[in-house]
């Protein structure tokens, strides 16, 4: 859990240098090691979090959709409108993945003809709408969250219980050198 | 400083040492032998053989991982074997003995439809035997906290209710508070007191097919049942027939007989009316636990309805059957990582997104900053596997 505060800051630095190194493993470790000094000079002191969770709305049944509720421990850091933004967009991403039409009714039925064998070389549906809300989730975290101080977790991470949202204390996390 | 400069070439091989020295299940004398390869690439120098482990290693359910976690099963997997025992040798028999004579006085379609039913039966068999039924993993001790703090801030009496009621299509759900999960179950969910899980949109345990049907494997089963129906039908039919024809009775053919016809018999007779009432079951959208418990029967004074149906038979049989299918929620073969939150007595990753075929899932998975290089399907903790080096810092500092 201490890590998470680590975790935050490292973020944006992770960004900067991967920008600046490339995506080679081997760069963005030694781009990193000259910023490691300055990392934990800078946190000598723990960022202490804590963690709100989220929990899921089954008021339409068994799909997965989260609840819009804006937390009262995010009142002083974010924007209600944000926040609910962000989670009507995850659970309208959600419901893209669990619809039943037309376009879902051809695949099960394909996969059905193909003993199911036809999933060995194509992702199904569910896992492509998985990804774009990874991608979505990364995406607020850079502009929304990690400006704040907040991080999101990706819920497929907690088992699509719960939306885990770390909140970290206000050191001088800000600036990434 | 100097830590850091040792740490970097060993990078992973010290930090897995170090940061899952909480977890009562990783030790280095297992990591040496595993079979768990390829989690470090090949240009990391200094490697020392101690693998991560994978999640199916500490799964804290009581479910059998085969083929490094790529086949999920129940504990006691007996009755699994007479079954396939029961269908392979039937099958054998009537292929041997039955098909020449039947091919060439009646029509070669026979055993070409009877090899195919055979095929599509063993397959979705296998398929509903190894795949995850749906399981829930089990929180996290922060998520169980919270929950414990949230329940006992509700109640004033003691003890503190543990149920939530949920409004779903204008019935009343009651959403019950599992203790060795630690999570409220979704709605038609039920904890498997054989396998130790909560199981989404928990059908049954099956000891013929050894594992929980559930959410995710229901299609599996019934496409089974019903095939295995079909099959039986068929080679009892011909088997008769064949009898009919010859008329011809020495004692091994005598013998062979009998036993098709009465496994075949009994099986018409238990398939049969299993694949009848499941076809009920996916018509009106429920499940065998529903069913049994009469949770949406019609009882006096009150307007019970099930909510969860579509009001309509054909919708109801195609959403079941042929509905999008959700991953794997447990990341069965997610290697273990220090910030992965594990939960109280034993290390369990958590929910990560596997599928059926997890290794082509992962290395294109969210956290697929390193495509091919990461095994753990995660978001925000895969951005910083970069940081190994940092992080053995991090762990010796705090």
């Amino acid at each position: 859990m201490k890590n998470a505060g680590l975790r935050c800051f490292l973020y944006s630095i992770n960004e900067q240098i991967r920008a600046l190194a490339g995506s080679h493993p081997k760069s963005v470790l030694t781009g990193f090691k000259c910023v490691q000094t300055h990392s934990l000079q800078d946190l000598q002191q723990p960022a202490v979090s804590s963690k709100v969770f989220v929990q899921r709305d089954y008021s339409s049944g068994t799909i997965c959709k989260f609840q819009t509720k804006f937390p009262s421990e995010l009142e002083s850091r974010m924007d209600k409108q944000q926040f609910e933004e962000t989670m009507q967009t995850l659970n309208n991403l959600y419901a893209e993945a669990e619809k039943i039409g037309g376009k879902s009714y051809l695949e099960g039925f394909l996969a059905c003809l193909t003993a199911y064998t036809i999933f060995l070389c194509m992702e199904t549906h569910y896992e492509k709408v998985l990804k774009k809300i990874a991608r979505y989730i990364k995406d607020q975290n850079e502009k929304i969250y990690a400006p704040r101080g907040l991080l999101l977790t990706d819920p497929i991470e907690r088992g699509l219980r719960v939306v885990e949202i770390t909140i970290f204390e206000d050191r001088s996390v800000g600036s990434g050198r | 400083m100097s830590q850091i400069q040792h740490a970097v070439p060993d990078g992973p091989i010290r930090y897995t040492q170090i940061c899952t020295r909480s977890s009562s299940c990783s030790s280095p004398q297992t990591s040496s032998s595993a079979a768990a390869a390829g989690t470090e690439p090949p240009s990391c120098p200094g490697h020392r053989g101690r693998t991560p482990r994978r999640k199916w290693q500490v799964f804290p359910g009581r479910n059998r991982f085969y083929c490094d976690g790529r086949v999920m099963m129940a504990r006691q997997t007996g009755v699994f074997y007479l079954t396939l025992v029961l269908i392979i040798l039937t099958s054998g028999l009537f292929f041997a003995f039955d098909c020449p004579y039947l091919a060439s006085n009646l029509s070669p379609a026979i055993p070409a439809v009877g090899a195919v039913l055979f095929i599509f039966v063993m397959g979705m068999l296998l398929r509903a035997s190894f795949s995850d039924p749906g399981v829930l993993p089990r929180a996290t001790p922060d998520e169980a906290a919270d929950l414990e703090r949230q329940i006992d801030s509700t109640g004033c009496s003691k003890p503190p209710p543990r149920t939530r009621e949920v409004l779903i299509n204008g019935q009343t759900v009651k959403l019950k508070y599992c203790f060795t999960c630690k999570i409220f179950r979704p709605p038609r969910a039920s904890h498997c007191s054989l396998c130790d899980n909560c199981v989404e949109r928990f059908d049954h345990h099956c000891p013929w097919v050894g594992n929980c049907v559930g959410r995710r494997n229901y299609r599996f089963f019934y496409f089974f049942i019903l095939s295995l129906s079909f099959l039986t039908i068929f080679i009892f039919a011909f088997v008769i027939t064949h009898v009919v024809l010859t008329s011809m009775f020495d004692s091994f053919t005598a013998l062979r007989t009998i036993l098709e016809v009465v496994v075949c018999f009994f099986s018409v007779w238990s398939i049969v009316g299993l694949s009848g009432f499941h076809t009920y079951l996916i018509s009106s959208n429920q499940t065998t636990n529903e069913d049994i418990k009469g949770t949406w029967s019609r009882k006096e004074g009150k307007d019970n309805y099930n909510p969860y149906s579509y009001g309509n038979v054909l919708t109801n049989c195609c959403t079941a059957l042929c509905g999008p299918l959700p991953p794997s929620l447990i990341d069965r073969r997610g290697l273990i990582q220090a910030d992965t939150p594990q939960t109280a007595p034993q290390s369990n990753g958590t929910g990560g997104g596997g599928s059926y075929a997890p290794t082509q899932l992962h290395s294109h998975m969210v956290g697929g900053y390193h495509p091919g290089r990461l095994q753990h399907g995660g978001g925000t903790s895969c951005q910083l596997c970069c940081f190994h080096a940092a992080k053995i810092s991090v762990c010796t500092v705090w």
